[in-house]
């Protein structure tokens, strides 16, 4: 007689509780994800990243590596499903999240017809701010296609088909609007002139380049870690990383900080008005970031706050 | 808004159900108390004041200027109400409560208030009253679920007088944005045109037709969860109703349409 003693995996409906599939002989060291393909097989259109599966209906979702003998089931497995609709891959969510922006501002900024009058259309503007700004907006997007392309590895595989159309319009819609008063014939340059643009300009690209750093750092992290050892940031030989000395989420301190100089660069309501939308978003995510690494690590520093040093 | 019956008769019975949230506590709910009463009464005093002034002159026109000052007062301090969900002492969400009050808020200062060629508008009268109405049964409804008495008349008319008094204020609301339209652009309200120093440009004329467009989802949407702790009750209530009424059509079960349509409701 074989020692193994296979499993079965019973999957119903998270709702309806109706039984979706029955797998018998399924290995005992069999992972979620293998069960998942193997649902899969059963129901073409729900591929296994559309899965969703659970011990308990109101329970936490079961994630890929979990190994079924390891879970609190008998031999016979009961695993409550959800479909969380069509997925999209994480890299092609940032590639279209990123492209919109680019070529919308650019659309605006060689001035294509309909948008504004007719006589306005495909000329340029005589203030070299305006120009300047094109070329901060489009560089900051190709970087953020860079990374999303070479530098980020992403833990989790798929987002919602939802989300993905809300944060499209989102970056699309402000990115228009904002492109909209800064390459408008009737766009008005800032009070203090070529000073307060040339000082702007060198904020914005010392945070370009501060939050590419950390978007590196983290990424070498994450390469030299692996999934299962879990270390936190640290500042390294690279000065734009020891903000980590002060906060937990420099990228987005970064960021922010490179909007804000935008802001003052063009020196355009809309983009200030974005730049606080983003502050207040980013500021959630580091908060949250913070408080998960406070709770995962000992040890970890007292002086570090979530996003502005010293203050939040 | 504060907690609804099903929630503090539960929490009043101590260590019930431990997944439910927490009510508010016996200082809360003696603030919420006073806070409902007042805004009980506020609103009749709208609605006496509304009622005297038409038999005293025997017509709809021109009532808005008699209670003005207290649906100003009253209709703004529905604002605590916000403040009450976020620091929880009501179960409701902030955002939904919030999206309500300040579109009542908008309307009250921001159209009516600030367009004054649209007070003498008899839409203006229909929104109030709409308002008056609702807001005095809600508000009881409030304060008698707090004190854990809640009479079923209270509980009967907040749900069918809904039907009728939502759909009336809504077009109320939305006439009188449209007849504000006119002044609003000839005057120039509001508005802001380039250039200026920063950049930045507001048509108060395409963002009032805008609100008007966004009514009709928004306020379908907000519909059933404007008494967002209610849902549930308002469902259980309801639809056992409805599927009573709609007993007839059972024979009429193989017409794919009448199907769908019940499919819809349970």
């Amino acid at each position: 007689m074989s020692r193994t003693t296979f499993f079965e995996v019973e999957v119903l409906d998270g709702r309806t509780r109706q039984q979706l599939c029955f797998l018998d002989k399924v290995e005992p060291h069999a992972t979620i994800g293998e069960i998942k393909s193997l649902f899969h097989k059963s129901y073409q259109q729900l591929y296994p990243a559309r899965q969703d599966l659970k011990l308990h209906p109101k329970g936490k979702s079961l994630r890929d590596d979990d190994v079924l003998q390891n879970l609190p089931v008998g031999t016979t497995a009961t695993l409550y499903f959800r479909d969380l609709g069509p997925q999209v891959g994480w890299t092609m969510v940032f590639l279209a999240e990123y492209f919109g922006p680019l070529f919308i501002y650019l659309l605006f900024y060689f001035r294509a017809p309909y948008i504004y009058s007719h006589q306005d259309a495909f000329t340029s503007s005589p203030h070299s701010v305006v120009t300047l700004a094109c070329a901060c907006h489009t560089c900051h997007y190709i970087k953020r296609l860079i990374e999303t392309i070479f530098v980020h590895r992403f833990s989790h595989g798929t987002m919602p088909l939802r989300t993905i159309v809300r944060n499209c319009v989102y970056y699309w819609a402000f990115s228009a609007w904002l492109a909209f008063y800064i390459n408008h014939p009737l766009y008005t340059p800032p009070s203090y002139g070529d000073m307060q643009v040339n000082y702007a300009l060198a904020i914005f690209v010392l945070c370009e380049l501060g939050n590419f750093s950390i978007h590196v750092a983290l990424n070498n992290l994450k390469a030299e870690g692996g999934p299962k050892c879990r270390k936190f940031p640290h500042p390294t030989k690279n000065p734009f990383t020891w903000l980590f000395f002060f906060v937990s989420c420099p990228n987005y301190t970064y960021e922010v900080g490179a909007w804000a100089s935008f802001s003052v660069m063009t020196q355009c309501l809309p983009v200030a008005l974005f730049t606080f939308l983003a502050f207040i978003q980013m500021t959630i995510w580091a908060k949250g970031k913070h408080k998960t690494y406070s709770r995962e690590f000992k040890d970890y520093p007292h002086l570090r706050m979530p996003i502005i040093p010293l203050l939040l | 808004m504060s907690a609804p019956a099903m929630g503090t008769t539960k929490t009043a019975h101590s260590d019930v159900a431990p997944k439910k949230k927490r009510g508010p506590g016996a200082l809360a709910t003696a603030y919420l108390v006073i806070y409902n009463v007042v805004m009980t009464a506020g609103w009749l005093v709208i609605a006496v004041g509304l009622v005297r002034a038409y038999l005293a002159r025997g017509s709809y026109h021109g009532l808005y200027y008699t209670i003005e000052k207290p649906l100003k007062f009253f209709q703004t301090g529905a604002l605590l109400e916000i403040l009450h969900c976020a620091v929880g002492i009501v179960p409701s969400s902030v955002v939904l409560t919030g999206f309500q009050v300040l579109s009542r808020v908008f309307l009250t200062w921001a159209v009516t208030h600030s367009v004054r060629e649209v007070q003498n508008e008899d839409s203006v009268l229909l929104f109030v009253s709409a308002w008056t109405i609702t807001e005095i049964i809600r508000y009881s409804f409030y304060t008698f679920s707090l004190l854990n008495h809640l009479p079923y008349l209270i509980k009967w008319a907040r749900y069918t007088f809904f039907l009728v008094l939502y759909p009336m204020g809504v077009t109320g609301e939305l006439l009188t944005v449209y007849a504000a339209l006119p002044y609003v652009q000839k005057t120039g309200l509001y508005s802001v045109t380039l250039p200026n120093k920063y950049n930045f440009s507001f048509d108060y004329h395409t963002f009032l037709i805008l609100t008007m467009v966004s009514y009709i989802p928004c306020k379908s949407l907000s519909y059933p969860p404007q008494y967002t702790t209610d849902v549930q009750y308002y469902c259980s209530w309801v639809v056992p109703r409805i599927k009573y009424i709609l007993r007839p059509f059972d024979i009429l079960s193989n017409c794919s349409p009448i199907l769908h349509f019940k499919s819809l409701l349970y």
